[in-house]
């Protein structure tokens, strides 16, 4: 039995890795050339509660449950996960009322412990919040992670276990034949048993090309600013949701900087690939996220960026059955947070379906790059000891190693950017101007690249060109 | 875990730790340098141009010879290279090192910062659009020339006029990469009229004031930025202009590097770590030099400013008693930057300032006495002076200015 994965972003990683505890052939395709860089790479990367979706959504059954799911997976994936809990902050009467909607509406989802709270309680939560909000929507449930490293672990862990995956290799088509289907790649012809299409914002057109109608996406754009701020807030931080959507948080990352964004931008359904930030996009995040939090401090920008988030008219996930094939299309908010129940049900149909066994020796636990910083003293030492390299630091802003560094080749890195997602070397302060050559060394040396070769992410995105005279 | 203790500590074996170490040993301390990188030097060894040594060695030196002659002066100390502080506790007495050789607790008499500076990135700018590659730092791009022999583009432009871009540009040139110009957001130069006319005059490179980029284009290798005029750092519409460009060098700032101690000792305004005329922080028994103290013009400066922190941090060390602060200074009109907030009013010290706006003249003041005639003042050049105490009242607060004066 030979199960297809169209995209490795964080649906397709972990319906991947589902599949490999049971006794059939799973390969993984990838248009980009590492995983988790689509839609997975670029969004808000919360852990939400489940209070914000309209009952008997899609949205609403796999929020909550997704949520609880991402403590064992974490544990077994090995990926940084934080419960900060979130407040919703309301301003003015009328936003209360909305957020006594949102109350009730988290109570019929089946969400836990969420509560209003006084403007009081919850300035002592989060002191930085705006003094002029007069309540607030806690849930100590909602958390961060990145999303990305949820995508590695998970694919890592499927290749442990067995998977293969095809990266640089775009499924252009689906067609059924007989029994069977065929993908037609970039890399040639493809046949198999069964075929899940993941393909984030690309998932409705190859539905298409599977004569599979779905309702059509559009990418809804998000631009973002980064601060290198830590702990101006605690929790994750919404202004009470509006029409437009949820509207413009500020919240701390998983790496101990400070998010704020996104703008909710619908673009053409032709402009899938258009991630450039706007003026008019930053200045937006600017003055919402000083709203809620007046300390923001600009002046520690690291970056900007954007993501595009698939979405419909219907505001829903949409998941098209046609015999053994499944489209998971529409992975808009809360995607992220849902993914570990969606992947559960859909392979749990699948194996139900076509009676598949389990697996005696699947190994559910990925090793996690060692992370020196975060270490105590005697861990670092012994370590070191075993492998000096883990002493040095490349990265000075997050203090990673050159250990770190080899280990995140050794996991799959082969550009810059999978290197900088494995390790968060040139994430910090510098934005990598002190350690990118120092990096380009180690992955000459791993790999076996030259200089010319290493790019950072896309194949045309070298670094240096040519030797000096 | 391994111990270690020894009566001076410096961080950082740039030009500022360089002169600690020698201030120290002239003192018969035991030294010791923890370095980042695999020897001293900093960023001296990538600055192959010349320029350096005028006042320390009276003579035009490049960097590495800098560094070298230097270095030649230095026998007696100890270092760790390839070693990492990861944690400063100011009131044990205690360093935290990581290095391959494992974790070290070293226990320090006084310590020395002389950790330079960092570049400000392109991207902390928020300028919008794509996020190509191909966009430097003028420090990346000249490590990648001078030390790994790699061109960064064939196609630049220079984003702001600080000193290292004004020398990219150059380097970029002879080198054979079009540079199609400078640009600045400023109405005025961010570096040394001496690289304006070296490095871009004499190569016919324009530079294109109050300009400044509003959009970067390309997915995956930059392939141009659009340009526009700016008025007080806006934008002018109907001003934008596209480049066609494959290499973005971005010299755009510097900042003091103080990461490690910024809770432990107070900061100025501009980052910078506030000292006296001892070069001593806030805390008693450690001192700054440098570029993290304040951003320089010339390596020379931070030579002499390193090798009075490593003196007087030896002399601490060992118990010396050392004179208590009887002056603050304050910033007054025209004074952006000052190098020494306080002083101990003991001994004669150098004084280097930076005004705020260019100024035709500017006659520089210490609370109602003129003290200095500056023609053609730049907040790009540093304004240099001596302030003795028997000649100036240096108690309580003392306000340095720069007034605008017609010639």
């Amino acid at each position: 039995m030979k199960i297809a994965i169209i995209g490795a972003g964080i649906i397709g990683s972990l319906i991947a890795r589902e599949f490999t505890k049971y006794k059939v052939e799973v390969e993984i395709f990838e248009k980009l050339p590492d995983v988790g860089w689509g839609v997975t790479k670029a969004n808000s990367g919360i852990l939400h509660a489940g209070y914000d979706d309209e009952p008997n959504t899609l949205r609403a059954k796999y929020c909550s449950r997704g949520n609880e799911m991402y403590t064992e997976l974490s544990e077994e994936l090995n990926f940084k996960i934080k419960r900060t809990g979130s407040l919703v902050a309301a301003f003015n009467d009328k936003e209360v009322k909305i957020l006594e909607e949102l109350l009730k509406r988290g109570k019929i989802n089946g969400v836990k412990d969420l509560r209003i709270l006084s403007r009081l309680s919850a300035l002592e939560i989060e002191p930085n919040l705006s003094r002029e909000i007069v309540a607030a929507l806690y849930s100590p449930n909602a958390g961060v992670l990145a999303p990305w490293e949820v995508a590695q672990a998970a694919v890592e862990n499927a290749l442990n276990n067995g998977a293969k995956i095809h990266l640089s290799t775009k499924v252009e088509s689906i067609f059924e034949e007989g029994e069977k289907y065929r993908l037609r790649t970039s890399k040639g012809i493809f046949l198999f048993d069964v075929v899940v299409n993941a393909a984030g914002l690309w998932a409705d057109e190859l539905a298409e090309s599977a004569g599979v109608k779905v309702t059509p996406l559009h990418p809804r754009r998000g631009q973002y600013i980064l601060l290198d701020q830590p702990n101006v807030v605690r929790t994750v931080l919404f202004p009470t949701p509006s029409r437009a959507g949820k509207g413009i948080l500020v919240l701390p990352t998983i790496h101990n900087t400070t998010l704020l964004g996104p703008t909710s931008e619908d673009l053409l359904p032709i402009e899938k690939e258009v991630t450039e930030t706007t003026a008019e996009g930053l200045s937006k995040v600017v003055k919402k996220a000083k709203k809620l939090v007046p300390l923001i401090n600009l002046s520690k920008t690291l970056r900007t960026f954007a993501g595009l988030r698939p979405e419909n008219d219907i505001k829903d996930f949409v998941i098209k059955r046609e015999s053994n094939m499944i489209h998971i299309v529409a992975t808009r908010s809360p995607g992220l947070t849902a993914a570990p129940a969606i992947a559960g049900d859909i392979v749990g149909e699948i194996v139900e379906k076509l009676n598949l066994q389990k697996k005696d020796d699947f190994h559910p636990i990925r090793k996690a790059i060692p992370k020196i910083v975060d270490m105590s003293d005697e861990e670092k030492e012994k370590l070191i000891s075993q492998n000096p390299s883990y002493g040095k630091v490349i990265c000075r802003c997050n203090k990673v190693t050159e250990g770190e560094i080899v280990e995140a080749i050794r996991h799959g890195a082969r550009t810059l950017d999978g290197v900088k997602f494995r390790t968060t070397a040139m994430f910090g302060r510098c934005q990598g101007s002190f350690c990118m050559v120092k990096i380009m060394n180690i992955m000459r040396r791993e790999i076996g690249e030259n200089f010319e070769e290493i790019v950072k992410n896309f194949p045309n995105s070298h670094i240096v060109d040519g030797v000096v005279r | 875990m391994k111990r270690l203790e020894y009566d001076v500590v410096i961080l950082g074996g740039g030009a500022a730790g360089m002169g600690a170490i020698r201030g120290a040993l002239s003192q018969n301390a035991s030294v010791l340098l923890v370095e980042r990188e695999a020897s001293t030097g900093g960023v001296l060894n990538q600055c192959i141009h010349n320029g350096f040594g005028v006042r320390v060695f009276k003579k035009e030196l490049t960097g590495p010879e800098y560094h070298e002659m230097y270095l030649e002066k230095l026998k007696g100390f100890d270092a760790m290279y390839e070693a990492t502080v990861l944690d400063i506790d100011s009131e044990s007495r205690l360093l935290k090192v990581i290095s391959a050789s494992g974790i070290y607790k070293i226990r320090y008499g006084a310590l020395v910062l002389a950790t330079g500076a960092r570049e400000r990135p392109f991207e902390a700018l928020r300028v919008p659009g794509s996020r190509p590659s191909g966009i430097f730092t003028a420090g990346l791009a000249q490590h990648f020339v001078n030390l790994e022999n790699r061109l960064p583009g064939r196609k630049a432009i220079v984003i702001g006029s600080g000193d290292i871009g004004l020398i990219m540009a150059r380097r970029l040139t002879l080198e054979g990469v079009e540079v199609e110009g400078v640009y600045e957001i400023m109405p005025y130069q961010g570096g040394l009229t001496r690289n304006v006319v070296q490095c871009l005059k004499d190569f016919n490179i324009p530079l294109h004031l109050s300009t400044s980029v509003v959009k970067v284009h390309g997915k995956e290798r930059l392939e141009g930025v659009t340009v526009a005029k700016f008025i007080d750092g806006n934008p002018v519409s109907g001003t934008e202009r596209f480049i066609g460009c494959d290499t973005l060098i971005a010299s755009v700032g510097l900042i003091p590097e103080n990461d490690l101690v910024d809770k432990e000792i107070e900061i100025s305004s501009s980052g910078g770590a506030v000292v006296d005329d001892l070069m001593r922080t806030s805390v008693d028994n450690i001192f700054a030099a440098g570029n993290n103290v304040c951003i320089h013009d010339l390596v020379d400066f931070v030579t002499v400013e390193g090798e009075g922190a490593g003196q007087n941090a030896a002399r601490v060390a060992k118990k010396e008693k050392m004179p208590k602060r009887v002056g603050i200074f304050k910033k007054g009109k025209g004074i952006r930057v000052i190098s020494i907030h306080y002083t101990t009013a003991t001994i004669p010290f150098k004084m280097y300032v930076r005004v705020d706006h260019p100024m035709d003249m500017a006659i520089l003041r210490i609370n109602d006495t003129n003290l200095k005639t500056v023609l053609n003042a730049k907040p790009s050049e540093m304004i240099e002076f001596t302030l003795d105490p028997t000649k100036y009242n240096l108690k309580g607060e003392i306000e340095l200015s720069a007034v605008e004066a017609k010639r």
